[in-house]
């Protein structure tokens, strides 16, 4: 057998040249094909990063902490006391690298034009900074200097809809944990610019101290954020948060506060699958003919060869032999053509005329396809695998010839 | 039938595994094709008949500025008044008033930000689906009294059900404090979460009163009969509008920009999806066109020798990739139709859908519609596809030379 092997190999990759024609068009074919599916996959790889990075920029940190009915009812009412105890311990360790508490309550903000609601957001900016949750364009004034800046900072669609601006007065509306209504008075500082319209609208950055003042609720907060780097293995460490939180509070990761996220990331391998399977199909009826015109032309040669004692098993290896080498030549073309193609493009593809579109799937104006190894592994198996099962038909018949019937043919 | 035509078919037969094949792929490709459109036009139709018979309608009247920064004075005056002749105008299936405003909602134990939106609860349930979602009490009814209809989410939100007061702090529009109490008459449960959990509406006099609006309104909501008749219906209304107002007269492309974009965008990936597969069966029509014609030299050289015309036999090709591609197009069309049809009415699910769906107000079942526009869009490109594919093979016979040709090996 060990010598067997090379010799087959020769004889396939000869009998793959000798129809140059049919080779080099089922190659383009093939190499088309690998690069659909990695180019797809790398597009889809990226819309769906980009999905979630944008999801967890309005909802920032991978685990948050409740109180049990805040998420059910998020009201004044329902806050927490600041974290302790195990709890704190828990979260200064690693691998949790950042966490910040916040009062995170529903509120009417008036300015003198008209009013608005929104969700008025408690913050200490040093410790929210390094979560990533502030936002990350200032277009006037500045952000909060701390906890207890009395300033607040508005997003710019906001600002333009209230007619408001840096410098103005304006007046912020909330319900106090007796529901009395409890307002005050405070300047814009700030205005910042978000990368979805909705986030601009939707959240209002006031310091920390001075909202729990207003809404006297002493040192109470509403949510707590934590956030280990990584957004992809919060599975890992958020069970130990739980466990240190206690039974009155609530624990939960991203996965759950937005489940559609976590939907996207799941589905998003099994949609690429599909779509190379079916890429796959429409080749696999080229690449079954061509191996069906080979064997067809070779009948003879193939009677020969087994009137002169060659095996019915080498017979199915040489054929088989002959798809592989196409399918691996394919490969390689189609996942060059992929890393020149995607490199490129990673900088980002502009698409902000359909930008409203893609904000209500929760992206910005720009996609960046990712190049993955794993998509590259995935389509090379794909094709792999599911070529060398649509070769064996062709490669079994070839091997059941009759040697006295095939010499005869002509 | 003429000799040619016989000739084609017959030559079609000649290999008959290899054009099965080659007729197999573009059937899978045609059903394919055939039930994704289907599908996608399906969809979009569904989207836009969903969001805009919700919210939008097809058409609105508003102030200049206010689409883009709703702001309270951006207003129509005479806003009933209005509607009222709106619907004289013939394009026009129904019109209503409406007009907004944020403010403080409070109940006995919850205070939240709303927007209200006040209607004319005789005319809003011809232009919107929300009023016949009631899930407790009773939708607004034709007087001008202090009457509320809450989201599911929000009236569980504020803790409040059908009998409840809620009441409210805003600025009205002359920027003077605006306070009222409004009793809640019925709760709305669409289903959809944003809707539900934002969803106020007050009747128009009363909130007129409250916010000092007089007789302005902020939007007039109009429904065509079919969708393809808001063009003309947009035009019909700019000369029915009074001169000298800066009133304007959107339609639903402009009101739900992210409608049209979204479709477009799905349309863009799943076409690059479609000319993947499509040149894939292309290739696949050249290798067996051109193997066809390649083990066919000797023949040819013959037939030219006896004075065939090569433009002829290049015709005969043609004609071969003709009769190929029109079986893989009927085939195609008649499975993929057959598919669409059953799954059209069985419906189908995947999963991760309902997530998806919900973001675009669609139902988590699909149900395809078949459409002539969806069956033959797609078989007919992979039909022209084929043909495209097969031109080199073809034109490459009007170089044959007899002599050479006949000693091929």
């Amino acid at each position: 057998m060990r010598r067997v092997v090379p010799v087959l190999a020769i004889l396939a990759w000869r009998n793959l040249w000798r129809n140059y024609r049919r080779t080099l068009i089922m190659l383009l074919a093939i190499g088309l094909g690998v690069w659909a599916m990695i180019f797809m996959a790398a597009v889809m790889r990226g819309m769906t990063d980009e999905m979630v990075r944008n999801g967890l920029h309005t909802l920032p940190g991978e685990v948050q902490i409740h109180q049990r009915d805040y998420r059910r009812d998020p009201s004044v009412v329902n806050s927490m006391a600041p974290p302790s105890g195990a709890l704190l311990q828990a979260l200064q360790q690693p691998p949790v690298v950042a966490w910040a508490a916040r009062v995170r309550v529903p509120a009417v903000l008036a300015s003198e034009r008209g009013s608005r609601g929104v969700t008025l957001l408690g913050v200490d900016p040093q410790a929210e900074a390094p979560l990533g949750s502030l936002p990350q364009e200032l277009v006037a004034g500045r952000f909060l200097s701390g906890a207890d800046d009395r300033g607040l900072v508005l997003g710019a669609s906001l600002a333009r809809r209230l007619e408001t601006g840096l410098g103005k007065r304006v007046v912020i509306m909330s319900q106090d944990p007796h529901n009395n209504v409890a307002d005050r008075g405070a300047r814009v500082v700030g205005i910042y610019r978000a990368r979805l319209s909705g986030t601009e609208e939707r959240f209002l950055y006031a310091g920390r101290s001075v909202v729990q003042d207003m809404l006297g609720m002493g040192g109470a907060v509403s949510e707590v954020a934590a956030s280990a780097g990584d957004y992809r293995h919060v599975a890992a460490w958020y069970p130990r948060i739980a466990a240190a939180a206690g039974a009155d509070l609530e624990v939960v990761s991203w996965t759950e506060l937005d489940p559609f996220l976590d939907t996207m990331l799941g589905v998003q391998d099994g949609f690429s699958l599909v779509f190379m399977v079916v890429i796959f199909l429409a080749l696999s009826f080229g690449l079954i003919n061509t191996l069906v015109m080979a064997v067809f032309e070779r009948i003879r040669e193939i009677g020969l060869m087994q009137a002169l004692g060659m095996r019915p098993r080498l017979i199915l290896a040489q054929i088989l032999l002959e798809s592989l080498f196409l399918l691996v030549l394919g490969l390689a073309a189609g996942n060059l053509l992929a890393l020149l193609s995607i490199v490129p493009l990673e900088s980002g593809i502009d698409i902000s005329g359909v930008a409203l579109g893609m904000e209500m799937m929760g992206m910005g104006n720009t996609l960046y396809p990712v190049l993955a190894l794993r998509d590259m592994l995935m389509s090379t198996g794909v094709v792999v695998t599911l070529g060398l099962l649509a070769s064996l038909l062709p490669a079994w018949r070839a091997a059941r010839l009759d040697p006295v019937r095939a010499l005869n043919t002509t | 039938m003429n000799v040619t035509w016989l000739l084609a078919w017959r030559n079609l037969w000649r290999h008959r595994r290899r054009t099965w094949l080659t007729v197999g792929a573009m059937v899978f490709c045609n059903v394919l094709l055939v039930f994704l459109i289907s599908l996608q036009l399906g969809s979009y139709q569904m989207m836009i008949d969903g969001t805009l018979s919700a919210f939008t309608g097809h058409i609105q009247i508003q102030h200049r500025g206010y689409l883009q920064d709703q702001r309270m004075r951006q207003s129509v005056p005479d806003a009933a008044l209005l509607a009222q002749r709106l619907r004289e105008v013939p394009v026009v299936d129904s019109a209503a008033a409406r007009a907004e405003a944020f403010a403080l909602a409070s109940s006995e134990e919850r205070s939240f930000g709303v927007l209200l939106t006040a209607v004319q609860p005789h005319y809003e349930p011809r232009v919107s689906t929300l009023p016949d979602m009631i899930s407790q009490g009773r939708y607004l009814r034709a007087s001008d009294a202090h009457e509320i209809v809450l989201g599911s989410l929000l009236a569980r939100n504020l803790k409040v059900g059908p009998g409840d007061e809620v009441t409210f702090l805003g600025s009205a529009r002359d920027g003077s404090f605006a306070a009222a109490v409004a009793t809640v008459v019925g709760i709305v449960h669409s289903g959809m979460d944003d809707v539900d959990r934002n969803l106020a509406q007050v009747p128009l006099g009363w909130f007129q009163r409250v916010f000092a609006m007089g007789d302005r309104g902020h939007a007039i909501v109009l429904r065509v009969h079919h969708l393809d008749q808001v063009d003309a219906a947009v035009a019909a209304l700019r000369a029915a509008l009074p001169a000298g107002e800066s009133l304007v007269v959107l339609d639903w492309e402009t009101l739900q920009p992210g409608l049209r974009q979204a479709i477009t965008s799905d349309m863009a990936s799943a076409w690059f999806m479609y000319a993947v597969l499509i040149v894939l069966v292309a290739f696949s029509v050249l290798n067996t066109q051109l193997m066809s014609v390649l083990e066919r030299t000797r023949e040819f050289g013959v037939m030219l020798a006896l004075g065939m015309r090569p433009s002829r036999l290049a015709r005969l090709v043609a004609m071969e990739t003709g009769l190929l591609g029109l079986l893989g197009l009927v085939l195609g069309i008649a499975l993929g139709a057959l598919l669409t049809a059953y799954l059209g009415h069985v419906g189908f699910t995947y999963p991760g859908m309902d997530d998806m769906a919900a973001r675009f107000h669609l139902p988590a079942r699909m149900y395809p519609r078949v459409s002539l526009l969806s069956l033959c869009w797609g078989p007919a490109t992979v039909f022209v596809g084929a043909m495209l594919a097969a031109l080199y093979p073809a034109l490459r016979l009007l170089r044959l030379r007899p002599v050479a040709a006949m000693r091929a090996a």
